[in-house]
C-alpha cells in the first residue's frame, strides 16, 4: 500500500469521484490553475477543464449560494472555502438554507453539496486563519459535519460526501495536510459517514477526539503505556451523525473518559459528546468526565508563546490522562 | 375612469395588444379570470388573518401585472425554472395551484404543496410548476437562482432561470455577487426586480441614491431594463425579450415598477409611515380595473360576463376555505421527517 498525506488522500478523493461522476464539480478561489492555495486540487484544471473547475470571485456567500443552487438541479458540487476563517459571509447560505432545504420543502428536494473547509491551529495563522468553525456546524440540523484525522479516512470520508444526498461540511485540518501520513490502498474504497473509528484500543482510560487531536491523543497513549495505562483512542471522524454507540461501548468497557478537541471549550462538540456520556452511560464512570479543549478566546493567536498556550499538546493530554486513570 | 392613449377612432385600430403578444382572446381572458380570483384569494386570506385562521401573510395586490405578465411570458417559452420571492403570490398561484391548495399552504395544514405546513405559506418549493423558494431571507435566492443557471449551463440545457425579488432585497450583498458572478459566466438568467419603492417602511430614497435600479446591470456586464410592471402587456413583451437574450447572450435585469396596494405583511400598519392618499391614486392603476377595461374595448367581456366571473370566484374561493378549513394539521409525529435526503 501507498503511504500518502492527508492532502493527498483529499486531492485523489476528489479526482476519483470527479471522473466517476460527471455531475460533481468544484469552485472556489484559486481552485483553477494554481490548484488552490493548499493544492488540493492541483492539476484539475487541465484534466477537467474550466466548466468543472471553477476560480470564483472572493465572494464567500456566492461560493455557497450558487453551490446551493446548482445542487437543487442535481449537479454534485464541492465548494471550497479557502480557509474556515473565510466561512462567515457563506454562514446564511450554509446554516441559514441549506440545511433547511429537505426539511422546508417536506422532502420535495435533497441537497448533494460538499463544502470543504482547511480549518485548525497550530500553524501560525492567528485570529483569522487558524479557526475552529466546526461546532457551528455540528449545531445546525439538516448538516453533516465530517473532520477526518488520516490520509485514509480523508479520501474514504470525502469519496462518501461526495454521494451524500445531504450538505455536508468537510473540515480538514491545515496541520495534518503535510504532516500526517498514512497508507491508502490503491483500489476505490468509501467509508460511511457517521461511524467513529477506535484508532487504538486499551482497556484503562478512553479518549475521544477528532482532527490533529486523534495525532496528539496516540502520541499521549504511548506515553502513558510505558507507565502502564492502557489508553483507548476514539476518532469521531463524522461529528454528525455523532457515533454515539461507539463512544458509549468504549466508556462501559473503561469507566474512564477525556474528550480532546481544539476547538474552545464551551458550547463544543465536546460537551455534546460528555453530555451523551453522563446520560446514557453515568453508572459505568468511574470517575467525572474529562475535557482538554481550547481556551474560550477567539482562537489560537499569533505569537508563538500564545497560540501553544491555547493548544491541547501530547503533554498536556498526557497529564490529563494520567489523573483520571489515578482518580 | 376616464384614460389617455386610447387610438383615435379615425385612424385604423391597431392590432389588439394581445394579440401583438401571441395571445388568442381565449388565453387573454383565461389570464384575467385568474387574476380575478387570484384577487378574491387574497382578499379572503387577509380576512381570515384577521380572524386569527391565517398566521401571516403577504399580499402581490399591485404587483399582479408584473408578476401574471411574466409568468405568461415564461410559459410561451416552457423552458424557464422559477426562484419566486415572497410577494409572488399572484404569481405562485397562477402557475396552476387549486385554490384549495392555496388555503392549506395559508394555514399550515396537509396538503400544502410548498412545504407540508413547515413554513410560512409559499415557501418551499412547487418543482412541479418549476418553483423554488425555500427562504424568507431576502434574495438568498438569488444567489441559489444564479446557481441554477449555472447548472443547467453545466449540463447544456436551455434552461432560463427567472429570479425574483424587491428592491429592498436588491441592498443585499449577495444580490452584488450572484449578478457579479451570472455576468463572468454568462448564464442564462432573468433578473427580475419587482420595485414598489417600499422595503416594509424604508423608502426607495433611503435604500439607494439612483433612481433606476436597472442602472446597476451596467456594471455586471449586462442589460438593465425598466418596465412599466403596472401594465400586463409591457411586463409579457419584457420577460419574453429577456428570456430570448438570456438564452442566447447571458444575464439581464428588468425592473419592473409597481405599486404595492397593501400594507408589506398582514402584520404592518402602512398608516405609519405612508400617506392613504398615495395608495388610493396608485389604486387607479389597479390591473383588476386596466384590464377589465382593456377586454372591454376589445369587445371580449362584458359587464354581465364580469359580475358572473367574479361571482364564481367568490364561490370557488368559499369552497376552497371551507374545505382547508376542514383539512387536518400535519401529525406532530411528522416532525422529524424529511431532516436529510435519503
Amino acid at each position: 500500500m501507498a503511504v500518502k498525506s492527508v492532502i493527498e488522500a483529499v486531492r485523489e478523493g476528489m479526482f476519483e469521484e470527479m471522473c466517476r461522476d460527471p455531475d460533481v464539480f468544484l469552485m472556489g478561489e484559486d481552485v483553477g490553475p494554481r490548484g488552490g492555495v493548499f493544492l488540493a486540487s492541483q492539476g484539475f484544471y487541465e484534466e477537467f477543464g474550466r466548466d468543472r473547475i471553477i476560480d470564483t470571485p472572493l465572494a464567500e456567500a456566492s461560493i455557497v449560494g450558487i453551490a446551493l443552487g446548482a445542487a437543487y438541479k442535481g449537479m454534485r458540487p464541492i465548494a471550497e472555502i479557502q480557509f474556515s476563517d473565510f466561512i462567515w459571509p457563506a454562514a446564511n447560505q450554509l446554516i441559514g438554507e441549506a440545511g433547511r432545504v429537505c426539511y422546508g420543502t417536506n422532502g420535495a428536494l435533497s441537497v448533494p453539496l460538499v463544502v470543504r473547509v482547511p480549518y485548525g491551529g497550530g500553524i501560525r495563522g492567528g485570529l483569522f486563519h487558524s479557526q475552529n468553525v466546526e461546532s457551528y456546524f455540528f449545531h445546525t440540523p439538516g448538516l453533516k459535519v465530517v473532520a477526518p484525522s488520516t490520509p485514509y479516512d480523508a479520501k474514504g470520508l470525502l469519496k462518501s460526501a461526495i454521494r451524500d444526498n445531504n450538505p455536508v461540511v468537510f473540515v480538514e485540518h491545515k496541520k495534518t495536510y503535510r504532516m500526517v501520513r498514512g497508507e491508502v490502498p490503491e483500489e476505490n474504497y468509501a467509508l460511511p459517514l457517521g461511524v467513529a473509528d477506535v484508532k487504538r484500543p486499551g482497556s484503562g482510560v478512553t479518549v475521544v477526539s477528532y482532527g490533529l487531536m486523534v495525532h496528539y491523543c496516540l502520541e499521549a497513549a504511548e506515553t502513558l503505556a510505558g507507565e502502564g495505562v492502557d489508553v483507548e483512542v476514539v476518532d469521531l471522524r463524522t461529528l454528525k451523525p455523532l457515533d454515539v454507540d461507539t463512544i458509549l461501548e468504549s466508556v462501559r468497557k473503561t469507566g474512564r473518559v477525556l474528550i480532546v478537541h481544539e476547538d474552545n471549550i464551551t458550547g463544543g462538540v465536546g460537551a455534546e459528546v460528555a453530555a451523551r456520556i453522563a446520560t446514557e452511560a453515568f453508572d459505568y464512570l468511574d470517575a467525572p468526565i474529562g475535557r482538554l479543549c481550547g481556551p474560550d478566546v477567539p482562537t489560537m493567536p499569533f505569537a508563538s508563546s500564545l497560540e501553544e498556550a491555547y493548544m491541547p499538546s501530547t503533554g498536556s493530554i498526557a497529564r490529563e490522562l494520567r489523573n483520571l486513570a489515578a482518580y | 375612469m376616464a384614460r389617455a392613449s386610447r387610438a383615435p377612432s379615425t385612424e385604423k385600430a391597431p392590432p389588439a395588444k394581445h394579440h401583438q403578444l401571441g395571445l388568442t382572446d381565449d388565453e387573454i381572458l383565461g389570464i384575467y379570470n385568474k387574476l380575478v380570483i387570484i384577487r378574491a384569494i387574497e382578499e379572503r386570506i387577509w380576512a381570515l388573518n384577521r380572524q386569527g385562521k391565517v398566521p401571516i401573510a403577504a399580499s402581490s395586490q399591485g404587483h399582479e401585472a408584473a408578476q401574471l405578465g411574466s409568468l405568461t411570458a415564461a410559459q410561451k417559452d416552457g423552458g424557464c425554472f422559477l426562484f419566486p420571492y415572497y410577494r409572488d403570490v399572484a404569481l405562485k398561484i397562477a402557475v396552476g395551484l387549486e385554490p384549495e391548495q392555496v388555503m392549506r399552504s395559508f394555514m399550515g395544514k396537509v396538503g400544502d404543496p410548498y412545504s407540508g405546513g413547515r413554513q410560512f405559506p409559499f415557501q418551499g418549493a412547487d418543482l412541479p410548476h418549476k418553483i423554488i423558494q425555500i427562504s424568507n431571507v431576502v434574495s438568498a435566492g438569488v444567489t441559489q437562482a444564479t446557481g441554477y443557471a449555472l447548472a443547467g449551463k453545466l449540463k447544456h440545457e436551455e434552461t432560463v432561470v427567472l429570479s425574483y425579488f424587491g428592491e429592498g432585497g436588491s441592498s443585499q450583498g449577495e444580490v452584488h455577487e450572484a449578478m457579479n458572478f451570472a455576468g463572468v459566466h454568462n448564464l442564462p438568467i432573468v433578473y427580475v426586480c419587482e420595485n414598489n419603492r417600499y422595503a416594509i417602511s424604508v423608502p426607495q430614497n433611503k435604500q439607494m441614491a439612483i433612481g433606476n435600479l436597472a442602472d446597476r446591470a451596467e456594471s455586471y456586464g449586462f442589460p438593465g431594463v425598466v418596465v412599466d410592471g403596472m401594465d400586463f402587456f409591457a411586463s409579457v413583451q419584457a420577460t419574453a425579450d429577456a428570456i430570448v437574450h438570456a438564452r442566447n447572450h447571458g444575464p439581464i435585469l428588468l425592473e419592473m415598477k409597481v405599486e404595492r396596494f397593501m400594507p408589506h405583511t398582514t402584520d404592518d400598519d402602512d398608516r405609519r409611515y405612508r400617506p392613504s392618499s398615495e395608495v388610493d391614486v396608485a389604486r387607479q392603476q389597479d390591473p383588476v380595473l386596466t384590464m377589465a377595461d382593456y377586454l372591454k374595448v376589445q369587445g371580449l367581456l362584458t359587464d354581465e360576463q364580469l359580475d358572473n366571473m367574479r361571482n364564481e370566484a367568490q364561490v370557488k374561493v368559499d369552497e376552497a376555505t371551507d374545505a382547508a378549513e376542514a383539512a387536518p394539521p400535519p401529525d406532530a409525529s411528522t416532525i422529524h421527517d424529511h431532516l436529510f435526503a435519503s
